[in-house]
């Protein structure tokens, strides 16, 4: 079949263009917006005056609730992926005739508005709620014990939102794997375990890295949970960086923070990347 | 196999099983939650906590809460205008991408990656830097949410219909060709059908991003509230419990779509 | 059932060549396909016989060379503008329309008349007329098979082509639509082009052969000529199975030409050796050569050779096949019917070796001895 030479780019173009207009120059925006002279206001306007110091002082005033989103991320990044390994390994092993019904309730949760369920958590775990009554009924928890405004109702909220980020891709590579190697396996004297981490891990180990990074990253930067679950005492980076564009109008230093956390999750997925030896991802 | 052997090769099988159910039900029992709320009378209290009495009046008047029901229509407006540019734009880049070759394709793939690699604070945050050196800071609105949600569900689109038409098979359309059918039969007779379910696929995943979008939205809305900018600020006060009635609703529905789709794809494989 | 147009044209490539970037995968093609016959190209995987027959259907755009069907130049034409249907390797069926809608795909794209009782009359033809309603993914692969016969023949194109249409069917299913394709063939009375790597498929179904290597043909012919006469030790190795043995010519008449093999005189006939003097492959069949307990008799008058071993014997039914060192080191070839005639000669039995002049062939010495010899599948 012969193809215009140029019908490729003319298909291209719009998408491109978009992307190029709305998502790259705003980034290269923000990176202006991260070099602002801080003294700028909305009223008097904002020069460029390549004050590195932005980042700097963004580090040394958010580093704390920087480390601690990457570090509730990670967490609940962790959770997700035992929690959805084993959803996935039974969607793809052992359900059967209820497969594609089993993998229509994965994705239903995405049917109802995120934060409606996140309010919904809110309500679960209430101090008033049922947890929190039966954990105190078995003396679990201490008469004014609680779980809202805790980073355990955060980490919750995460895992619970970005789980389905976490089983889709584990299942789409899980379901590509051949039954009879596993068989195979076992045939050579592997046990089910030995069989499990030398075969089917390994096998599965794409559907790991997207997972993980597809969970990862939104979890990173989400403010919502910290806000609806959390305290001031469990702020994320997110909180921090809607609140000074929002709230404080100190364009300079949440364009600061961005590009910090942005520069950090770049560099975590491509050291990720390389060490899981799956670089074609990209 | 001795008894103790089988038992344990029945627990381990069900095991992994059981394991998955849980796990199931720790994903559902929030929207249960939702429901259970959509009947809930709290008429007489500001606890929006406790399920009271039992009551249909807020699926009777769903729109009794102030702005509600305009938030939900805005962002059925922005999520149907956003799907029908974003789905356009997408397939005509993964047509691009699969069937066509060009220079920069490596650059073209990055740009179309990093979005999804992207925290929503950084595009959002972007963007609205982008809007305010540009001087549309004083009017952002309905059309700035709008570029966004295009922006975030582009990448989505390709991905998705990329990978139906890579795995479409060729040879089907060389065979149409074979057959007397010129380029543009091919098309519409061949290609455009076996590549639909994943433009699909592709609209609707596009449709629940931009409709559920909160961060980005938030960021660059101005005055113009969407339907989960609606819940965000009465979540600072009393939640009326008519959001859970949206929440439900919106759940039976693409419920009903998907599985009322599949019976039917299932009933019509019984038939042959 | 005649399908054949009025006009039988016959199909020419002239000097046809196809390169890729990195290699040539057609070279300097001339080749004339008589009207009317089933013709095989023949070769391993990748020899050029696929890339061949895409640019007869038009799929593949030749780098040089030309294409006619009778005085109609084709070589640039569309595919949907060529009298040419194609039996793709996979079948290409689609997906989404039923069977019939597959078979009728290009008459409606021809807007021909009477469209459903055509698609009805062919698919009793190919003998699917119950599973006219059903998607291919439910067929089986034989059924599949026949659709995508049935989809290409009912249009009725001067020339069929078919890739490697039975390569994805198991040996039996294979064997019993190897005839019924030839059967077809017969009645509608169309040009075929069949590629296959598969000899004895090859063999079973077509009037002509041309045997394919590296992208130029090596020898054409009917399925005996080719296997009785190979001209090239490519086509020897292919096509069945040769011993070939080394030898210098030492006498050449007009009408058998003697070679001093190994310290034998064998004689060949004149037509069948294809090198006059100097060193030559000495060929012959396996199950030409004779073989007998030594000082047995054997009735091959001709090339009689001693001192052979029996080095192993394979019993597979209807032959038993043996290896024979004969005393120059080299293991020959001997397939033997089980005609129940005599026992099986056991393993480590000294034997005499014999064959008949008039079954052997020469070939040239610079040809490489195991072209072609190990057989892809």
């Amino acid at each position: 079949m012969r193809r215009g030479r140029f019908t490729g780019y003319w298909l291209m173009l719009p998408a491109v263009v978009w992307l190029g207009l709305f998502f790259v120059i705003p980034f290269l925006s923000l990176l202006a917006t991260s070099l602002y002279d801080p003294e700028g206001s909305v009223l008097t306007g904002y020069d460029v005056t390549y004050r590195f110091a932005n980042f700097t002082d963004a580090l040394g005033e958010f580093w704390q609730p920087l480390w601690r989103s990457l570090w509730y991320a990670g967490v609940a990044t962790a959770i997700c992926l035992v929690l959805g390994y084993l959803l996935a390994y039974a969607i793809a092993f052992k359900s059967g005739r209820w497969r594609t019904l089993l993998l229509v309730l994965v994705i239903a949760p995405f049917f109802t508005s995120f934060l409606v369920r996140t309010l919904s958590w809110k309500l679960i775990l209430a101090d008033d709620g049922f947890i929190v009554d039966a954990l105190q009924t078995v003396h679990l928890m201490g008469e004014d014990g609680r779980l809202l405004a805790t980073p355990v109702a955060v980490i919750a909220g995460l895992v619970y939102n970005f789980l389905p980020f976490m089983v889709l891709p584990l299942y789409a590579s899980l379901e590509k794997i051949d039954g009879r190697l596993i068989e195979a396996a076992g045939d050579l004297y592997a046990s089910p375990t030995r069989g499990f981490l030398k075969v089917t891990l390994p096998l599965s180990m794409p559907g790991v890295v997207a997972g993980t990074l597809l969970t990862f990253i939104p979890a990173a930067g989400d403010y919502i949970n910290a806000r609806l679950l959390g305290s001031p005492n469990q702020r994320m980076v997110g909180n921090v960086i809607q609140d000074l564009f929002t709230s404080t109008g100190d364009y300079a230093a949440a364009g600061a923070l961005s590009v910090i956390l942005m520069v950090i999750i770049v560099a975590m997925v491509m050291v990720y990347i390389r060490k899981a030896g799956t670089e074609e991802l990209l | 196999m001795t008894g103790l052997q089988r038992a344990g090769r029945w627990i381990g099988d069900h095991l992994v099983m059981a394991a998955g159910i849980l796990v199931l039900v720790y994903m559902f029992v929030p929207i249960a939650v939702v429901m259970l709320m959509s009947f809930n009378d709290n008429s007489d209290s500001r606890n929006v906590y406790a399920f009271r009495s039992f009551t249909l009046d807020n699926w009777a008047n769903p729109c009794k809460p102030d702005g509600m029901c305009d938030a939900v229509l805005r962002s059925v407006e922005i999520g149907l205008l956003a799907t029908v540019v974003a789905t356009l734009l997408g397939t005509l880049a993964a047509f691009a991408l699969v069937r066509h070759s060009f220079a920069g394709r490596s650059a073209i793939n990055t740009i179309i990656f990093l979005p999804m690699a992207s925290p929503e604070i950084v595009m959002g945050s972007s963007l609205l830097a982008l809007f305010v050196s540009a001087g549309f800071g004083g009017r952002l609105g309905f059309w700035t949410i709008f570029i966004a949600h295009v922006m975030f569900c582009l990448s989505f689109v390709i991905v998705t219909v990329k990978a139906r038409l890579a795995g479409l098979d060729e040879n089907l359309e060389q065979a149409a060709m074979d057959l007397y059918a010129n380029e543009s039969t091919t098309f519409w007779r061949i290609t455009f059908p076996l590549v639909f379910p994943g433009i699909a696929a592709a609209a609707l995943l596009s449709f629940s991003l931009s409709f559920d979008d909160f961060i980005i939205t938030n960021l660059n809305a101005g005055q113009t509230v969407t339907f989960p900018m609606f819940v965000w600020g009465v979540s600072q006060r009393g939640i009326p419990m008519q959001v859970n009635v949206v929440g439900t609703a919106m759940f039976l529905i693409s419920m009903f779509l998907v599985l009322g789709n599949m019976l039917a794809t299932r009933k019509r494989k019984l038939v042959e | 059932m005649s399908l054949a147009a009025d006009s039988s044209r016959s199909l020419r490539l002239t000097a046809l060549t196809k390169e890729f970037s990195t290699f040539t995968a057609v070279k300097a093609l001339d080749l004339e396909i008589p009207a009317g016959k089933f013709f095989a190209l023949l070769g391993p995987s990748g020899c050029g016989k696929t890339t061949t027959l895409r640019m007869v259907a038009g799929l593949d755009v030749p780098t040089s060379g030309t294409i006619h069907l009778g005085d109609d130049e084709i070589t640039y034409a569309k595919p949907y503008r060529r009298p040419v249907n194609t039996v793709f390797q996979n079948y290409a069926l689609f997906p989404h329309l039923d069977i019939h809608e597959n078979v009728a795909f290009g008459l409606r794209r021809r807007k021909a008349k009477d469209v459903d009782e055509q698609v009805r009359a062919m698919l009793e033809l190919v003998e699917l007329e119950g599973q006219a309603r059903k998607k291919p993914p439910m067929l089986s692969g034989g059924q599949q098979q026949r659709v995508a016969l049935a989809r290409a023949l009912i249009n009725r194109p001067e020339v069929l082509l078919l890739d490697e249409p039975l390569g994805a069917l198991d040996l039996k299913l294979r064997r019993g639509m190897q005839i019924e394709i030839k059967r077809i063939q017969t009645e509608v009375g169309l040009t075929f082009v069949h590629v296959t790597h598969d000899q004895e498929e090859a063999m079973t179904m077509a009037d002509t052969i041309a045997v394919m290597n590296s992208g130029e043909i090596e020898q054409m012919g009917s399925p005996a000529e080719l296997y009785e006469n190979p001209r090239t030790t490519f086509v020897a190795n292919f096509l069945g199975q040769s011993n070939l043995i080394a030898g210098t010519v030492s006498n050449a008449g007009s009408d058998v030409v003697k070679v001093d093999m190994q310290g034998t005189q064998v004689s060949i006939p004149a037509d069948r050796a294809h090198v006059t003097s100097g060193p030559g492959w000495v060929g012959i069949r396996p199950e030409k050569v004779l073989i007998a307990p030594e000082g047995e008799p054997i009735d091959a008058p001709g090339n009689h050779m001693q001192g052979g071993v029996v080095t192993d014997v394979s019993f597979v039914g209807v032959s038993t096949q043996y290896l024979v060192r004969m005393p120059w080191g080299q293991e020959l070839m001997s397939f033997e019917q089980n005609t129940g005639a005599r026992g099986i000669i056991p393993r480590g039995t000294a034997v005499d070796v014999s064959w008949r002049p008039e079954f052997s062939f020469l070939l040239p010495a610079s040809q490489d001895v195991n072209a072609g010899a190990v057989e892809e599948s």
